[in-house]
């Protein structure tokens, strides 16, 4: 049982790019439900598009990479209009309803055995990352004992976290404008923002697109740091992932799903670390009669749901929350 | 001001008070408006005129489709039938945000202040034209900046105006009832609104902010602004308002100065009730006194 390397693991991963990825996708569920309102529960759906707008244009079309990566925010800005312009109009769950499908659309469609010669079927798609691997200008990883990260995390965490920091700084400018004011109150009242001569149709569409690229975003980069893109990486337990990573820090904060992905990462992967060492060996810290090996890797979801309760009882605003705003009635 | 003011009502004073009757001036002017649910016809208007730069009260019993005509002219709900032109201009198919920046703005019955917001915050959203509330200009500071800090200033003129100036910094939703009628009518106002509705400015306001509510309203129509709101108080509608709509059943069913309105006996029978004008209290005490006076005369027999 060696705490310390648990503990350096845990960190090493929620400074990660599987944490950023998290990261990204939750700075998209912020504009959109943090700020808006809007009940967007497939942004795995978004995150799906992104990735896959890249890696077809680059595999099956043979287009150059920054072509790619303009198909990789031209794909969910389409996904974003298409899914909005049916439901926005209409009660808030139509959306959730729609984007949840949409998702689960997307993801059989791109692993579905008829579209393989476009979609790669299950398999997904790979070899579209060497522009981006080449891009690399670290010629070797860090091993500062406590921190270690191979050449290519170094690379991947240097793009995802400058993604992350230009993300948060769109974010940060467009919500402290009237833009954003607008935006906040149609979350809490939609017509008392109409009766005031504010077309609330465009501006949550607008917020739809915006939250939806961040989700793109999250998608594309997660299929560069990867290197390949499969369809069940982009199931709805993401997107859920992402909204806990919104709540904990705090919804409709700039930094919230920030410190939210990152946090929820270190549970995830320390408890991981923990129970699985916990468990192994010839005379396992917790005995085998209680919790077997295979056991333990499903744990971690029970104590980070434990974790989860215990944040929305006594911190219901989540991190950066204002308790005053959880305080007053809706009404 | 006051000589147009005047006018206006004297205008007023040549005015048929048949339903649906014609006005000189009017700011509104709407007919064969209709509006069922499901087979109940809430509202079936044959024509209605609203007079500019005067305050008209709507009236009836509940249910007589006062907020869903409201509804239906300020594009919140569309009609099955009927046309109405606000200044004029047609506001058929009309959506809600185009009427409001016509100048046609509405207060709701529940009143819908934006509970995480504060106050000022809540009253910077009403104002219109905003370059800021573009999405490509918004990320740039410096292009709105001016314009917020005209807008601020209007808004603390106007909460200053309404007794809300103490409470700029707190959550819309930590106000009380009334101080979020007073905050939603304060919010209109940023729209500049040349004809505001008002949807039962009244109902849960303490008598206090009653009296400052309705010197309020009639400060509205002293800038030269026109009101309509719905009420159930009696006594408001008789002290502010300049002409009284009585609505029943989804149709008009009388108009008139308030005077002549409360002398209507189909208005007294359908809404008002035969002993509107005594006090509730004074009737209990008279029925109490002849009760015991009755029982004392058996006694003596």
């Amino acid at each position: 049982m060696d705490f310390l390397e648990i503990l350096r693991i845990a960190l090493q991963q929620a400074f990660g790019p599987t944490a950023i990825v998290f990261v990204l996708a939750a700075i998209g569920l912020n504009v959109h439900f943090g700020y808006t309102g809007l009940l967007n529960f497939g942004q795995s759906g978004f995150m799906a598009v992104g990735a896959y707008g890249l890696a077809v244009a680059v595999v099956v079309a043979d287009l150059p990479f920054w072509v790619g990566i303009f198909f990789a925010f031209l794909a969910p800005l389409v996904l974003a209009i298409v899914l909005g312009l049916p439901t926005l109009r209409l009660r808030a769950d139509y959306l959730a309803i729609a984007t949840i499908a949409a998702a689960e659309i997307l993801r059989l469609i791109f692993g579905s055995v008829e579209l393989k010669d476009t979609f790669g079927g299950s398999n997904g798609l790979t070899g579209y990352s060497s522009t981006y691997k080449d891009m690399n200008p670290y010629s070797e990883g860090i091993d500062w004992g406590f921190i270690r990260y191979s050449r290519d995390d170094l690379w991947n965490i240097t793009v995802g976290w400058t993604l992350v920091a230009i993300s948060c700084l769109i974010v940060w400018a467009l919500m402290r404008s009237p833009w954003g004011r607008v935006l906040r109150s149609i979350r809490e009242d939609e017509d008392a923002v109409r009766s005031l001569g504010k077309n609330v149709f465009a501006y949550k569409m607008q917020a739809l697109i915006l939250g939806g690229m961040f989700g793109g975003l999250a998608g594309l980069y997660f299929a560069l740091k990867q290197s390949s893109v499969v369809p069940t990486d982009y199931n709805t337990t993401l997107t859920f992932y992402a909204y806990t990573a919104l709540l904990i820090g705090g919804a409709a904060r700039v930094l919230g799903p920030v410190v939210g992905a990152v946090i929820f990462w270190f549970l995830l992967s320390g408890l991981g670390v923990f129970f699985s060492q916990a468990t192994s060996g010839p005379d396992p810290l917790i005995p085998s009669w209680l919790m077997d090996q295979t056991q333990s890797s499903l744990v971690r979801f029970i104590i980070t749901g434990l974790a989860l309760m215990l944040l929305m009882i006594f911190r219901p605003q989540g991190i950066f929350g204002d308790r005053r705003e959880i305080a007053i009635d809706g009404r | 001001m006051a000589a147009e003011l005047t006018a206006a009502q004297a205008a007023l004073a040549d005015v048929a008070t048949d339903p649906g009757a014609k006005k000189p001036d009017p700011i509104i002017v709407g007919s064969q408006i209709t509006r069922t649910f499901g087979g109940l016809k809430a509202v079936d208007v044959e024509h209605i005129e609203i007079q500019r730069g005067v305050i008209t009260a709507l009236i009836g019993p509940n249910g007589a489709g006062k907020t869903t005509l409201f509804n239906l002219l300020t594009g919140f709900d569309e009609p099955d039938t009927g046309e109405w032109s606000f200044n004029g201009n047609s506001l058929q198919r009309v959506s809600a945000f185009r009427v409001a920046r016509l100048g046609m703005v509405r207060t709701f019955q529940l009143t819908k202040v934006l509970a995480k917001l504060t106050v000022i915050e809540n009253m910077r959203l009403g104002a219109t034209g905003q370059k800021g509330e573009s999405f490509w200009l918004a990320p740039f500071k410096w292009l709105w900046s001016g314009q917020e800090r005209e807008i601020t200033a209007r808004a603390d003129e106007l909460l200053a105006r309404f007794k809300l100036d103490a409470k700029r910094e707190d959550f819309a939703g930590s106000l009380s009832g009334g101080q979020r009628k007073l905050l939603e009518m304060a919010r209109a106002l940023m729209v500049d609104p040349e004809l505001i509705m008002l949807d039962e400015p009244m109902a849960g306001v303490n008598p206090a902010l009653k009296q400052s509510l309705l010197g309020h309203v009639q400060s509205l129509r002293d800038e030269g602004r026109t009101v309509l709101f719905v009420e159930h108080d009696m006594d408001m509608v008789r002290h502010i308002s300049d002409w009284v709509i009585v609505m029943a059943q989804g149709q008009i069913v009388a108009e008139g100065t308030p005077q002549s309105v409360m002398a209507d006996q189909r208005v007294i029978d359908a809404y008002l009730g035969a002993h509107h004008d005594t006090d509730l209290s004074q009737i209990d005490e008279q029925a109490l006194e002849a009760e015991i006076e009755a029982e004392l005369k058996e006694e003596q027999a």
